[in-house]
């Protein structure tokens, strides 16, 4: 991932440009700076940055195009992203990269939709714009426009979870439901059953995911075995759910959903939520 | 210009070693290990839980599941690259913020037990463990943070502290001990917790050899005493051999069977002080004729004392200004309240102000850039009032010191003074506390600096620490006014209320506070104000608040004032500490933090394990 290293390199960049790839590996969830750079060279790629328009429009990776995770919040229907896509000239076959300036969350959240609509050659740059900026990687103001293209829709429903898939899940053996929220979010309230992964264990300072081997080791930790079926939520719409989505993709679980919708969801539906109030531990924090 | 390492040319051997190794790998491995084997059932509850406790990890409040991690800080001395260590895995596995506590460790709340590991990994790369920090166990050995800078020491104790500290962990003599045991160095008479400790020491020379004053069996708890000293003089090269000799006691005659009185301070006590001591000299006779060479390569005294801490000698620690207000320039009131001269001509100690020892990760990143930007033996200490001192720093340096600070709200001042109040983490987290200590020991904090108390030189000597059960952790008993947490009926309704104590103080001449009276948790700030009221009126001239307490508990005030001893102050307080009726003001008889009905939860405590 960030070992940039020659073979990794190739074989990495295999992976991306192969046709009607799966994801099934790291090398298919992350692309490190150095492959992308390779592949805006190339003209191989789309580069989606997914910040908010003003940001794009001050700067933003060479060739990338826009699409704010607003926007794809906002069109919720498969019809509408593959649209989108589409409008982005990207079509079934177009690797694309995906990235944010927000430690990966809300490339992982976009990236998942496209993937949710069957574009499934989609990754995430392992760097956050920030830090792609700080190692002085090419970037550019031009507003990028490439000619529309044409995109199939083929909805993946097996990476989604809807609220009663949730609700079954507690009875189920080897499904297991992963809260990516922080600590004290999940301590004061979860969905009942719920296990805490925390998205600030899922990547470090230089790389929005860890190397797989850490991810894999937090799994065992936790008991989650790659062939447990794993739900992931978070507080609202699956940003930090999505980015727990990749990161257990990474550590090697095939069978994984996004309950997108997440805790506001199952909370205003009135579904059960487990409770903790016997310790002040809000006051702990020094903010 | 930013100032570089320049002023320091020989910096780098001044600096302590990046990676002092008190961390061992196979540890972490071991641990997550056992974590497995007991989520299966195959280790016994007991046992898997006086494991955990041996390696640090301690139980959160009602929730098993969770721990808090508490972090050995050997001396209290530690580098930036442990502190931004720190920071992350406070981010990844911890709540994002840390927390000072009063023995020198910094503990990480509420880590989920599978990640226990990943935190023990992370801190061995940076050196430092979690190893006995809990449990029945050598804890974690306390050196003053002025030492090696205080005017009045007569050497510093520090490589002697880490070198007990290195000789005792890990140590086959000291894994199974009846009960925890505490050991403090002090860097003089006055500053240290030399008296409330198993042992004690404070450094004193004779004839030019180097040696320690030795106090036994101190300690606070439910029941405290203050401990005895063992003889006028031990020389170093008897050090290793005494300790050796108290644990071995204790290990041995120590009282494995009641928890409740199990510390060796109540051995010591039980049987009369005259027959233990007699005891130590017959054991240190013992251990010392059978020293293995195995004890005398573990016990190695660092004798690469940083140099810059042999400077030359100056004067006492004295304030860096003169007189301030609560208009003061915000700067002003800083330097005057956390920032003092050292005996190293030219160079201060910059005290950082806590709120009852939290700090957030990216405050411990900026506090470790503050620290390689200005502290000329590049690393800092945690002290036992819960915040952190910088030293080495020169005055050139103090205002970007202070402005880098203040950006990420690490410059409040009242760090040497009683508006820096002492509090452990109550119910934010431990099974024991009945009442948020934590939480009130911070609104007292700002309360405080609000009404500029921290400019207040008589009320400067004095100090609030505050315990969320009788148990001590917040060290009351050596506040000049301390608190600790219980529940009282009143009017009705089970309310959270605090013991009040007059007149503790630590050092040398520590003595336990006595209790006073009981105050509604949600009447201490008033009854603190109205306390300091009554003292500014009835004081003669130039007494300090603590000087104050000190006679009103002996009942010898005399002068002027109404005010003559305890049962005089407690009568002019039963109206501050009066309360509403429960109907009228329902949130007066709930805790702080708390929007329901009070009531007092508490679980199986694990001091000892």
């Amino acid at each position: 991932m960030c070992g940039l290293k020659y073979t990794v390199k190739e074989k990495k960049t295999k992976n991306i440009l192969s046709r009607n790839h799966t994801l099934s590996n790291s090398q298919d969830i992350i692309t490190s700076a150095d492959i992308l750079r390779t592949l805006i060279r190339r003209n191989s790629v789309r580069v989606v940055d997914v910040r908010k328009e003003d940001e794009y429009k001050k700067e933003h990776i060479k060739t990338a195009v826009s699409i704010p995770l607003a926007t794809v919040l906002e069109n919720d229907s498969s019809e509408r992203i593959v649209q989108l896509l589409e409008q982005s000239g990207i079509s079934d076959k177009t690797p694309v990269v995906v990235y944010d300036d927000t430690f990966g969350a809300l490339a992982a959240r976009v990236a998942w939709t496209f993937q949710y609509v069957g574009h499934s050659n989609t990754s995430l740059l392992e760097l956050t714009f920030a830090k792609w900026k700080s190692y002085g990687f090419e970037t550019e103001k031009k507003i990028n426009v490439f000619p529309p293209a044409k995109h199939s829709l083929k909805e993946n429903k097996e990476i989604y979870a809807t609220y009663d898939e949730v609700e079954r899940a507690k009875s189920e053996q080897n499904k297991i439901l992963v809260d990516s929220r922080e600590r004290l979010n999940f301590l004061s309230e979860h969905i009942p059953g719920a296990t805490n992964l925390p998205y600030t264990m899922l990547g470090t300072a230089d790389s929005i995911l860890r190397e797989p081997q850490e991810i894999k080791r937090f799994m065992e930790n936790r008991g989650i075995s790659i062939d447990d079926e794993v739900i992931t939520y978070c507080g609202s719409v699956g940003t930090l759910s999505g980015l727990a989505y990749y990161a257990l993709r990474m550590g090697g679980v095939k069978k994984i959903r996004l309950y997108s919708k997440s805790f506001k969801e199952w909370k205003k539906l009135g579904k059960p939520i487990e409770e903790f109030k016997d310790a002040n531990f809000w006051d702990l924090s020094a903010e | 210009m930013k100032r570089e390492v320049l002023n320091y040319p020989d910096k780098k051997h001044l600096s302590p070693k990046s990676n002092p190794r008190w961390g061992k790998e196979e540890e972490t491995e071991i641990f997550g290990q056992n974590v497995k084997l007991f989520r299966k059932g195959k280790i016994s509850e007991d046992d898997f839980r006086r494991f955990r406790l041996q390696h640090g990890a301690y139980g959160s409040r009602l929730q098993q599941n969770y721990s808090m991690v508490r972090i050995k800080i050997p001396s209290g001395e530690i580098t930036p690259e442990q502190l931004e260590k720190i920071a992350a895995l406070s981010e990844a596995f911890s709540i994002g913020s840390a927390h000072v506590s009063t023995r020198q460790n910094i503990q990480l709340h509420w880590v989920q037990l599978e990640d226990v590991s990943e935190v023990m990994r992370g801190l061995v790369d940076v050196g430092l463990t979690t190893r006995e920090a809990c449990g029945n166990t050598i804890r974690n050995v306390m050196c003053s943070h002025f030492a090696g800078v205080c005017p009045d020491e007569q050497f510093d104790s520090t490589p002697y502290a880490k070198a007990i500290a290195r000789f005792f962990l890990r140590n086959p003599v000291c894994q199974n001990l009846p009960r925890k045991f505490k050991i403090n160095f002090n860097c003089c008479a006055q500053h240290g917790l030399v008296r409330i400790a198993d042992i004690g020491l404070i450094p004193v020379k004779k004839d030019g050899i180097n040696g320690f004053k030795i106090y036994l069996g101190g300690g606070l708890g439910a029941a405290s005493f203050i401990g005895h000293q063992l003889e006028e003089f031990t020389s170093e090269d008897r050090l290793v051999s005494t300790c050796m000799a108290v644990v071995r006691l204790f290990d041995r005659l120590g009282n494995r069977e009641n928890m409740a009185r199990n510390r060796m301070r109540y051995l010591v006590n039980e049987m009369g002080w005259e027959k233990f001591q007699r005891m130590v000299f017959k054991e240190r006779s013992s251990v010392e004729m059978t020293i293995s060479l195995d004890t005398l390569i573990r016990y190695k005294v660092d004798s690469e004392n940083p140099s810059i801490r042999q400077l030359s000698n100056g004067k006492k620690l004295p304030l860096i200004n003169e007189k301030v207000d609560i208009n003061s320039d915000p700067y002003k009131r800083w330097l005057h309240s956390n920032v003092v001269s050292q005996k190293q001509n030219g160079y201060f100690v910059v005290f950082i102000t806590l709120g009852a020892g939290d700090i957030t990760s990216n405050q411990l990143r900026s506090l470790a850039k503050t620290i390689r930007d200005y502290s000329g033996e590049g690393c800092a200490r945690n002290t036992p009032n819960q915040n952190f001192a910088v030293r080495f720093v020169k005055s050139n340096d103090l205002p970007e010191f202070y402005n880098g600070l203040a950006k990420v709200g690490l410059a409040n001042p009242g760090a040497l003074t009683m508006t820096s109040t002492v509090g452990c983490s109550g119910t934010t987290s431990c099974n024991l506390a009945i009442t948020n200590s934590h939480r009130l020991a911070k609104e007292i904090q700002s309360k405080f600096i609000e009404l500029g108390l921290d400019t207040e030189d008589d009320l400067r000597d004095s100090s609030i620490k505050i315990s969320g059960c009788p148990n001590s952790c917040g060290q009351h008993e050596i506040a000049t006014i301390g608190f600790y947490g219980g529940a009282s009926r009143i009017d009705g309704t089970m309310t959270p209320t605090y013991t009040m104590l007059f007149g503790g103080r630590d050092g040398e001449e520590g003595m336990l506070g006595r209790s006073v009276m009981r105050v509604p948790a949600k009447r201490v700030i008033a009854t603190l104000i109205k306390i300091i009221e009554i003292y500014k009126q009835e004081r003669s001239s130039n007494e300090s608040l603590a000087m104050w307490i000190g006679k009103l508990i002996n009942g010898v005030v005399n002068g002027k004032g109404q005010i003559k001893n305890l049962d005089d102050i407690k009568t002019a307080l039963v109206q501050t500490i009066s309360l509403p009726s429960p109907n009228d003001d329902p949130e007066s008889y709930m805790d702080y933090g708390n929007d329901i009905k009070f009531s007092a939860k508490t679980a199986r405590g694990e001091c000892a394990a």
